[in-house]
């Protein structure tokens, strides 16, 4: 087990963000959370990172845990070689820097400050520098949303090579579900308050598209059947017409 | 070269001016005379005599300065209980015009080299202990958080992300605090010395030698500039990294 999470309660005054939470993850599995802003999901990394103080229910852990913000979080007085290294305590770790940095392909940049990065090397920076330490279970908040649609899919490639390659169990809370279908081998939605597990299923099984778009209330046009061919129909009736329309003017002209 | 266009063109007004006798020489001294005054004065050892005491009182005074700056603004910024407890009344006693306590220092210490020292140090205090604790009020919470989730021990944490991040705001406030000093220095110096740059200017004033007063300015310019530099380039190297426009 990677982590185990029972009974959870935590509240921030009168606000209780869950009551009685359990969720456990298994070695090696790759947990994606998602939910709608503000249902918890952050607090939960938080809570298990030992972040926020809980006020109820276990959370245990075995092992390293490294995090990934949603913001790189660099020193910026430390250049990323530094930074990467600051978490190291071990010769071992030490000697782990320049693998890690290689492995989210930052050699040629060991030497530059945060200040001279651009956003997807920072984030790639502050992945390197959780995995120092060799982490059994690696919380990613949200680490792709303050990137690019292209650094996006650059840096959710490298993740999910990195994982394979680590084996380290992994929680990633995100909004979006492409990016758990993309890394996840199961999907948890939180919806309510306080917040509860609406949903859980294994990608390639239960957890489709579809279900978990469903699961978080999310309404896609396509699955509105019937009003959208209705009105699918009217639009292409008007453009028939003004097919017509434009072909007899033709005719007329011609 | 258009840095240098302002001065030398002031220095050829000023050199006109006092050669032809427009200006008289008890109203403005010529460049001419203020130089061999400068050398006069480094000749007969008194230039080192008056540079060494005010630089010495500086040094002492920016250095007393900077040590209660550095424990009282660590406190403060540290500790809520602290801030509560010595913050309102520091603030009351900045608000103060510096200069204001003078009376009080001399009927206190005398007019020695104690009251002297004691002037630039209350100069110096104050904008690096301002600094200091905005400095710390200011480090981001983020970084913290960086440092707890890697089981950092308070110790690690303040010598490892709170003293590097505060570090360039320090010496922000170090730098004002030592210009500060040198101005505190001449209201020192020249309420009772007997010697020193401020001890120049006086002499200068009650034997109308306006050489000797413009001899002491441009060592005041001098030593205020160097001292400037000094701290500014300590800046580059030490916080080299911040991601700001420069002050």
């Amino acid at each position: 087990m990677a982590a185990r999470i029972r009974g959870l309660r935590k509240a921030y005054g009168t606000h209780l963000v869950f009551d009685g939470l359990d969720l456990d993850i298994a070695r090696g599995e790759r947990l994606a959370i998602l939910g709608a802003s503000g249902c918890g999901k952050s607090t939960l990394l938080r809570c298990i990172a030992g972040l926020e103080r809980t006020d109820a229910g276990t959370i245990a852990t075995s092992g390293e845990i490294g995090v990934v913000f949603q913001e790189p979080r660099l020193f910026p007085w430390l250049n990323v070689q530094r930074n990467v290294a600051f978490p190291a305590r071990t010769d071992a770790e030490r000697a782990r820097v320049d693998n890690v940095l290689a492995l989210v392909g930052l050699a040629h940049a060991a030497e530059r400050l945060p200040k001279e990065l651009s956003g997807g090397m920072a984030q790639r920076a502050a992945l390197a520098r959780a995995l120092v330490r060799d982490p059994a279970l690696l919380l990613l908040d949200e680490p792709f949303a303050s990137l690019d649609a292209l650094r996006r899919i650059e840096l959710r490639a490298a993740v999910r090579e990195i994982l394979e390659f680590t084996r380290a169990s992994a929680i990633l809370v995100t909004h979006d579900v492409d990016d758990a279908l993309a890394l996840a081998d199961r999907v948890v939605v939180l919806a309510g308050s306080p917040a509860e597990i609406a949903f859980t299923g294994q990608v390639g099984e239960g957890a489709t598209r579809a279900a978990i778009l469903d699961a978080l209330g999310v309404v896609e046009l396509r699955s509105r059947a019937a009003p959208r061919e209705e009105a699918l129909a009217v639009l292409s009736k008007m453009h028939d017409q003004r097919r017509n329309f434009k072909s007899s003017c033709h005719t007329a002209g011609g | 070269m258009v840095r240098f266009a302002v001065p030398l063109a002031l220095l050829a007004a000023w050199w006109a001016a006092s050669t032809s006798g427009f200006i008289k020489s008890y109203q403005l001294a010529s460049p001419r005379d203020v130089v061999r005054e400068l050398f006069e004065l480094a000749a007969s050892g008194l230039l080192w005599r008056d540079l060494g005491a005010s630089i010495e009182r500086v040094a002492l005074g920016f250095g007393i300065a900077l040590v209660f700056a550095l424990v009282l603004g660590s406190l403060v910024g540290g500790s809520r209980f602290a801030e509560r407890a010595l913050d309102p009344t520091l603030q009351a006693i900045r608000a103060v015009p510096s200069l204001a306590w003078v009376p009080l220092i001399l009927l206190w210490l005398g007019i020695g080299e104690t009251a002297k020292i004691t002037l630039v140090a209350i100069g110096a205090f104050f904008p690096i202990y301002v600094a200091l604790v905005s400095g710390i009020h200011g480090v981001d919470r983020k970084l913290v958080e960086v440092g707890t989730i890697f089981g950092l021990s308070r110790f690690a944490l303040i010598a490892r992300v709170l003293v590097p991040a505060t570090l360039p705001q320090l010496l922000v406030g170090a730098r004002i605090g030592l210009t500060q000093a040198w101005l505190f220095l001449v209201a020192a110096e020249l309420l009772a010395a007997t010697n020193g740059l401020g001890f120049l200017l006086t002499d200068g004033q009650q034997t109308a030698r306006t050489d000797e007063i413009l001899v002491a300015i441009l060592l005041f310019a001098a030593c205020g500039k160097l001292s400037e530099s000094a701290m500014r380039l300590l800046e580059k190297r030490l916080a080299g990294w911040t991601d700001t426009v420069p002050a």
